[in-house]
């Protein structure tokens, strides 16, 4: 911002932005693209290692139930946060993302119960994506349905 | 200026008898190492949750303080004390164990501040001995104010760390030896300039810092020259040069000797980004360094300003702006 131009209380909110570090995108979404690849990677492998014993539909099943189950663990072991902090949305996407978002707020509720704090609170973070998610792809099947026929 | 009334206060017998601070492991691997009456060495401090951790901090440091002045319990006659959980159930909580009365106080991070406005006040009127306290958790606030501690998520840069710590200082209206006064304070007014973002509290509450400093200056005459140091609360990195261009603009230069509580807490190395935040800021840093730099004629005179924000998560998911407030004191040696 122009140092010769008055701060108010009219232009604060931009005189802040202008001056605030920002996230450095570039760095952000390396990472993301890294660690998320390397989540998939790891998912495939179950996947081929499951095809030895069962069909492709079951083996993709257990290799969700085991990236999700390891995303647990790690979760449990204080050890997922520290990878979210730089991977971002790198391990929130995949499927190991919605385990530790679900896990992290039973661990921290445990405290107040099973009813009414691993209960109640389990879907703090979880449950608008469940929402959300249900609601849109209703709407994209609708779409699918009249524009598809 | 003549669109306020009267916010600024002078004392006579205001005397900071001691300070006690306990401290999180965090705050003592930061950069103020060793400097902490009592640190822990696990934030659990042998509880079975955080929020009965951070009750017996508060009970710790009102206990130590009373003892390192060489106090008894019932020669306190208040405690006045608060803390950033709902209901203020730390500070209440903790006074449960004490004979003494207790008016639970909040506002926000301002609460250190405040509480030794009012605790002057009182001295002034009559009572003999007040303990101030304040302080936060980092666990017990993130659960509150964020998001589950395991939780995977990026973290903006502007973001704050709170810190973990309970600071307790014990005000009398006599004291034998020469000890450091609260000799002036001006009272905060809300101020919002409509900040959004509550991990930009810095920028939220600037506005409201440069408004209480101002108010200062113009009501006592003085400038920030005669002032050895000027510690802010927890304005953070950004907070602290955004109140400089502020107080620029009002004229008055105020860059060589404004330093921030929280902001001077870590080291960088600790990625709190801005600093620290929250309660235990001023009162661990005013406890635990200035009193003693005070003490020893490092400095003569110093302004500690409290900063608040004063949102709640359920205001900002209504999408209500970041009102602030910064409480003052003048210290003399």
């Amino acid at each position: 911002m122009d140092v010769n131009r008055e701060i108010t209380r009219e232009n604060y909110k931009a005189y802040v932005f202008e001056k605030m570090p920002k996230s450095s995108h570039w760095k952000n979404m390396f990472w993301a693209f890294l660690i998320g690849g390397i989540i998939c990677a790891i998912g495939q492998g179950f996947i081929e290692l499951y095809s030895l014993w069962f069909n492709l539909q079951d083996a993709s099943i257990l290799a969700s139930g085991t990236l999700v189950f390891i995303a647990a663990m790690l979760t449990g072991f204080g050890v997922y946060d520290c990878i979210g902090r730089f991977a971002g949305a790198g391990s929130t996407i995949p499927i190991t993302g919605f385990s530790n978002a679900v896990v992290s707020p039973a661990l921290e509720f445990r405290v107040e119960g099973y009813v009414y704090g691993v209960g109640a609170k389990m879907f703090l973070v979880a449950g608008p994506v469940i929402v959300n998610g249900v609601t849109i792809s209703v709407i994209i099947a609708l779409i699918s349905l009249i524009i598809g026929g | 200026m003549d669109f306020y009334k009267k916010r600024t206060l002078t004392f006579t017998n205001s005397n900071i008898l001691e300070g006690y601070t306990v401290a999180g492991p965090k705050e003592n691997d930061g950069r103020y190492k060793g400097f902490f009456d009592f640190a822990l060495e696990d934030d659990m401090f042998a509880q079975n949750t955080f929020e009965r951790a951070e009750r017996k901090m508060f009970e710790h440091a009102i206990e130590g303080v009373i003892a390192k002045a060489n106090l008894k319990e019932n020669d306190i006659d208040t405690v006045i004390s608060g803390d950033l959980l709902n209901q203020i159930v730390s500070a209440s909580f903790a006074s449960r164990k004490i004979h003494a009365g207790f008016l639970g106080i909040y506002n926000a991070c301002a609460t250190f501040v405040e509480s030794l406005i009012l605790g002057s006040a009182m001295l002034n009127n009559g009572l003999e001995n007040v303990v101030c306290a304040s302080g936060s958790h980092f666990s017990t606030a993130e659960r509150q104010y964020r998001y589950p501690l395991e939780l995977g998520v990026l973290r903006s840069p502007v973001t704050q760390w709170t810190a973990t710590g309970v600071g307790a200082t014990v005000l009398s209206n006599k004291s034998d030896a020469k000890v450091p006064k609260i000799t002036r304070a001006t009272i905060g007014r809300v101020v919002d300039y409509g900040i959004m973002d509550t991990n930009n509290m810095g920028a939220a509450m600037a506005p409201s810092t440069m408004s209480t400093l101002v108010t200062f200056f113009k009501d006592t005459g003085t400038t920030p020259e005669e002032y050895d140091v000027i510690y802010t609360g927890d304005l953070g990195k950004l907070g602290s040069e955004i109140l400089r261009d502020l107080m620029k603009q009002e004229g008055y230069d105020i860059s060589d000797r404004q330093h921030d509580c929280g902001g001077s807490l870590y080291w960088d190395e600790q990625q709190t980004y801005q600093g620290g935040s929250g309660a235990a800021c001023t009162a661990l840093l005013f406890n635990a360094v200035l009193l003693g730099r005070l003490r020893r004629g490092e400095y003569k005179k110093i302004l500690l300003a409290g900063t608040g924000a004063l949102m709640s998560p359920t205001t900002s998911f209504q999408g209500d702006s970041i009102p602030a407030i910064t409480h003052l004191v003048e210290v003399t040696a």
